[in-house]
């Protein structure tokens, strides 16, 4: 009856332009200002997490203050996370051709929120299980998928497998 | 960390005298840019009984100087602020308290945008994303969420978790809006629909199928401002700010503290506060509609109904043509029109409503009507709370 054409869903904002040559990902993220630690510990597959000395809370993403009881940069630390997380929110996007993502092979795939044992919440995909099998409250574990410069994007995957 | 002050300086201090919108059954218009923003404005003015010459403010939200530049005015009160689909609502805010304060006198805040004909007639659209390394470019654009459906997807799966909400307490909404679009004959969609029609519609960003999405259409408009005082000495019956408010906790959707409460539980109790009203009392509520999930936390977080209450409240049909409720009366973001910051169509229809203006939509003895405005990814919301001279 309604014409797809009419809608948000069929006419969001194109992402930005995917760099050449293509890598897996459309979007590799860029290093930020206060985020180099978190990036290059990734080449080794460790997750860190920028932590708060002054109030004992964890502070993502990474900034040079804490946000939540305004210490410098002096306060933070980093630490490494667990990697055990929980699904807060989770979407499975049915039409991967319309977010121009090209690492789900055109498959459905899942976007969530997980929030780390740690206390801080990110964004993410769940792989390793069927996109109707991911339920909010399911305990998950980061993964890793490698990136086109040695750094490798924190995923999460069902746990205990 | 909010003001605990109930501060009632902007209650009837500043009123909307004039508005105007273009907006077709087509989808599309024929005029863009700054000839429909101008179109708009004059026409706002028209519908006040005033002139460019009695223009003191301007709002836009991406250059008010290239705005008052182009219309050859020199305003003493500018405001470019820019929060998305709530950017309407936030200058209809400032311009009370700028008129209140003495700052200006007449202000004038206009809309346009074509995303529908810009794509049929090929149009090069510029389109910008903050440049360098961002947030946003460094924490979510890796995960392919779909923009902007994704995060209401991710707030519509946490609602369902915690309080039980269904995929037909969202299509609910859909209905209940398109009743209203019925009404309105320039509407994008006017015909019939029922929950299986919105059930059957296919899923893009789950749980939201396409009909939980708002249009994409063209569409502008404008309103124009003045004090009290002056109001009352102009064409139409004004329509007072009694109370109004803004509030945002998070620019993307990862960093929103709680996905089933907006800031708009905030701005809300805020604006209520300032001018007196209680929800109860609201005849008529232009909720942002960007997405039926948008609508149901709107009707939580303004209090018309319990958190975790929204999919219920809506279901027995309130929200349509002789409900208790009357919510987005034009036909909403849903089915009326979205040209991607809908905000401005919340305050010319509370408007025409509080003037009897509404025609086959019109409800009847309408006092006080809500235009709460969604900006960005339940980013940033701001809420009007407006009345007749009655209501003073």
């Amino acid at each position: 009856m309604t014409a797809e054409a009419d809608t948000a869903a069929a006419a969001s904002p194109a992402p930005p332009p995917a760099p050449a040559p293509a890598p897996s990902r459309m979007m590799e993220p860029p290093v930020g200002a206060y985020s180099a630690p978190f990036w290059e510990a990734t080449r080794e597959g460790v997750l860190l997490v920028q932590w708060c000395t002054s109030c004992d809370r964890g502070v993502f993403y990474p900034r040079s203050f804490c946000p939540h009881c305004g210490a410098p940069a002096s306060a933070l630390e980093w630490r490494t996370a667990s990697g055990r997380a929980t699904v807060y929110a989770a979407t499975t996007e049915h039409r991967p051709e319309a977010t121009g993502a090209t690492f789900s092979g055109g498959l459905p795939y899942v976007v969530a929120l997980v929030d780390l044992e740690e206390g801080v919440r990110m964004l993410t995909n769940v792989i390793g299980c069927a996109p109707e099998d991911v339920r909010v409250g399911m305990p998950v574990s980061v993964t890793w998928e490698a990136l086109s410069d040695g750094r490798q994007l924190p995923l999460f995957t069902p746990w205990p497998t | 960390m909010q003001s605990e002050r109930v501060d009632r300086t902007l209650r009837g201090a500043a009123a909307v005298v004039g508005v105007a919108d273009d907006v077709s059954p087509t989808g599309e218009l024929e005029r863009t840019g700054r000839d429909l923003e101008v179109a708009m404005i004059l026409a706002a003015l028209d519908d006040a009984g005033l002139t460019l010459a009695d223009v003191d403010g301007v709002c836009h939200a991406e250059s008010s100087l290239a705005l008052a530049e182009y219309l050859g005015i020199h305003p003493t009160f500018t405001d470019s602020t820019m929060t998305g689909g709530s950017s309407y609502e936030v200058h209809l805010e400032h311009a009370a308290a700028a008129i209140a304060a003495g700052v200006c006198d007449v202000v004038v805040s206009v809309y346009a945008s074509t995303p529908r004909s810009d794509r049929t007639q090929k149009r090069r659209v510029e389109r910008r994303f903050p440049p360098g390394p961002n947030p946003m470019a460094e924490w979510e654009w890796p995960y392919a969420m779909r923009m902007p459906m994704g995060p209401y997807a991710l707030a519509a799966s946490r609602h369902m978790h915690e309080y039980g909400t269904t995929s037909e307490h969202l299509a609910q909404i859909a209905v209940s809006t398109r009743e209203w679009a019925m009404r309105n004959p320039r509407a994008r969609y006017q015909t019939p629909l029922t929950i299986d029609d919105v059930l059957a519609s296919p899923m893009q960003t789950s749980p939201l199928h396409l009909l939980d999405c708002c249009l994409v259409t063209d569409g502008a408009g404008a309103f124009v401002m003045t004090s009290a005082e002056r109001a009352r000495t102009l064409r139409k019956p004004p329509v007072f700010v009694l109370g109004a408010s803004t509030c945002h906790d998070h620019m993307m959707i990862s960093q929103m503290p709680d996905l089933t409460t907006t800031p708009g539980a905030v701005s809300g109790a805020r604006a209520f506060s300032m001018a007196g009203v209680k929800p109860s009392e609201v005849n008529v509520l232009m909720g942002y509609d960007s997405f039926t999930i948008t609508a149901l936390l709107h009707l939580e977080d303004l209090g018309f109904c319990a958190k975790g209450e929204g999919g219920p409240f809506a279901a027995d049909g309130r929200l349509g043509p002789g409900g208790s409720l009357p919510m987005n009366t034009n036909g909403g973001g849903l089915s009326f029109t979205h040209p991607g910051m809908y905000g401005m169509f919340l305050i010319t229809e509370a408007v025409r409503q509080l003037r009897g203006e509404g025609e086959a939509r019109q409800v009847d003895g309408a006092k006080i009507a809500v235009a709460h405005g969604s900006g960005m990814v339940l980013s940033c919301m701001s809420t009007a709370v407006l009345g007749t001279e009655e209501t003073l």
